[in-house]
């Protein structure tokens, strides 16, 4: 276990927590002001990967992919907003659950029907496909930006909820929608716009995972997992919570899987190490769920009144 | 232009009959304050006027519109503002922001939306204005945790000023409060009068006494007496059924 690769696993950790992060700050947002459960999440993530590779293919920038991506997954939110969820909003959680369920289903069998099974290929952009150097070992650069390119996502999710006038409004109609309501504001546009905002951010972390990892259908269903546990860890609602957590889960993730077998070898005869190591580094992030959730069952950082952190 | 009329509202709750054919009128400038027991219906003849219930018939007209059909938010827009019978602030809100957002929800319709609210020099001077019309302005800076429960309830007129309301709908703003504070919203309330017709709703009989212009009585869903503070007063109906029963508490 070299110092080099200690950095680049907990670089490709961080690099996994920013595409949580995207994905967990739509939902986390949706759950916190509208009490939605979405577990469709996922397949916009899946949508925003398709919609980027098909333009990737097609127009060769990049460019046009993220915003093909981004754009595309928003679309298809505020659609889905509109027409199919709106019932749903004052309906019980298990409703929501077998409901975007469904739509989950629903949307993996549209992908196949329009793209195939298989997983289509996309291509690290040329501008990103070197590697850089720094501390005497080298990072593929696509990586390096992603994590830039989440960490900008995140400074400005947080200027627009915590700074401008629609943020406000968001977070006041988090907890109090009737006293937003009653100032004249439209609160269903208000929560379609927030919901547009998570799917088009979800849409954002599927075509930037597009070239590192493997666009097929059902793509969504495993980050959607890792996404869910950081929304609890992070604490329903927060947005603050949902970065930090993000990338907790991240980091946790990637190193107990690239290092947990090792260390167990330190422990037990390697034949064990070999069995439990692997088992054990992808129990991680759910041991600390529960260890969050034992201590604080409101999550790290919960979502209070008025701010939604 | 008369600001708000209700003409015959119906309102049922299963068997109960929680809104009796209830027509009221609130005449420009004028303070018509609604008396009446607990249990008298009130609150939904509130929430029908805010647009919150659907009533099972009769109309609601503001300003000359008939508004039966629209939103809370339509109706907020087209100059309704009104205030909570329980607090609804912001509580990790400051009072200037919670007073910035009411601001802002009415210009959110120009092209500014995304604009940092505290740039925003003409938001912020309108805002600290009606900070200052209720007498919050020392307290700009501070969370609504940490205001008294009074300056709470002035913080929401504040809020409901800043929308430039043509309509003002207070719900027992005086309830829940300290003599010392009642006094101070009083003299508020006063300030406003004839300056914006107000529909108010209010246990306290010696502030709806001194306030008001007209005063309506309401038992079980039905208005017994309408008429000015006087003839209110000697009403045999409205002693029997209402002040007798408060002299009686």
């Amino acid at each position: 276990m070299t110092a080099q690769l200690a950095l680049s696993q907990l670089l490709n950790g961080l690099q996994l927590g920013v595409l949580l992060f995207l994905l967990a700050a739509g939902l986390t947002l949706v759950f916190g002001i509208m009490s939605f459960v979405n577990l469709a999440h996922g397949s916009l993530y899946m949508l925003g990967a398709y919609f980027g590779a098909a333009t990737f293919a097609k127009t060769d920038s990049f460019t046009l992919a993220i915003l093909a991506a981004t754009v595309g997954a928003g679309l298809v939110g505020l659609l889905l907003d509109r027409f199919a969820l709106t019932k749903l909003y004052t309906r019980d959680h298990l409703d929501q659950v077998l409901a975007t369920f469904g739509l989950i289903l629903f949307f993996n069998e549209l992908i196949r029907m329009i793209w195939g099974p298989g997983s289509i290929f996309m291509q690290v952009p040329d501008a990103l496909s070197q590697t850089v150097d720094i501390f005497g070992f080298t990072y593929p650069s696509y990586r390096f930006a992603i994590i830039g390119a989440g960490l900008a996502v995140a400074l400005g999710l947080y200027l627009l909820i915590q700074k401008t006038r629609v943020g406000m409004l968001i977070r006041a109609g988090a907890t109090h929608p009737h006293m937003v309501a009653s100032l004249g504001v439209n609160i269903k546009w208000l929560n379609t716009l927030v919901f547009a905002l998570g799917a088009a951010l979800a849409g954002l972390a599927g075509v930037m995972s597009g070239p590192i990892m493997s666009v097929q259908p059902g793509m969504g269903e495993p980050v959607l997992i890792l996404t869910l546990v950081v929304i609890i860890i992070g604490g329903l609602g927060s947005i603050r919570g949902a970065f930090y957590a993000a990338l907790i889960v991240g980091v946790v993730d990637t190193l107990g899987r690239a290092f947990m077998p090792t260390i167990m070898r330190g422990i037990f005869e390697r034949n064990t190490a070999d069995a439990a190591g692997p088992a054990l580094a992808s129990m991680l992030i759910y041991l600390f769920m529960a260890l969050v959730l034992a201590l604080k069952p409101q999550g790290l950082f919960p979502a209070t009144a008025g701010a939604t952190r | 232009m008369t600001a708000l009329v209700t003409e015959n509202l119906v309102k049922r709750f299963g068997g109960v009959q929680a809104t009796d054919n209830v027509s009221l009128t609130v005449e420009d400038g004028q303070l018509h304050a609604i008396i009446g027991p607990n249990g008298a219906g009130k609150s939904t003849l509130i929430g029908q006027i805010a647009g919150e219930i659907a009533p099972d018939s009769g109309h609601v007209a503001l300003l000359g519109k008939d508004v039966t059909t629209l939103s809370v938010f339509a109706r907020a827009n087209l100059g309704l503002a009104r205030t909570y019978q329980i607090t609804q602030l912001a509580k990790e809100f400051t009072a200037l922001d919670n007073v910035l957002m009411a601001t802002n929800a009415r210009a959110s319709h120009n092209f500014s939306f995304w604009k940092n609210a505290h740039d925003d020099s003409d938001a912020v001077s309108h805002s600290l204005a009606a900070l200052a019309k209720v007498g919050l302005l020392d307290a700009k800076n501070r969370t609504v945790a940490e205001l008294a429960h009074g300056e709470q309830r002035q913080l929401e007129i504040a809020m409901a000023l800043a929308t430039g309301p043509k309509v003002l709908l207070l719900d027992e703003p005086l309830a829940g409060m300290s003599q010392g504070e009642s006094a101070a919203m009083i003299a508020l309330l006063k300030s406003l009068k004839g300056r914006y017709p107000i529909l108010l709703v209010e246990h306290d009989m010696d502030a709806v006494f001194s306030l008001a212009d007209r005063i309506s009585v309401l038992v079980y869903g039905r208005i017994i007496a309408s008429g000015t503070p006087e003839e209110i007063r000697n009403n045999v109906e409205v002693r029997a059924a209402y002040l007798g029963e408060e002299a009686t508490a």
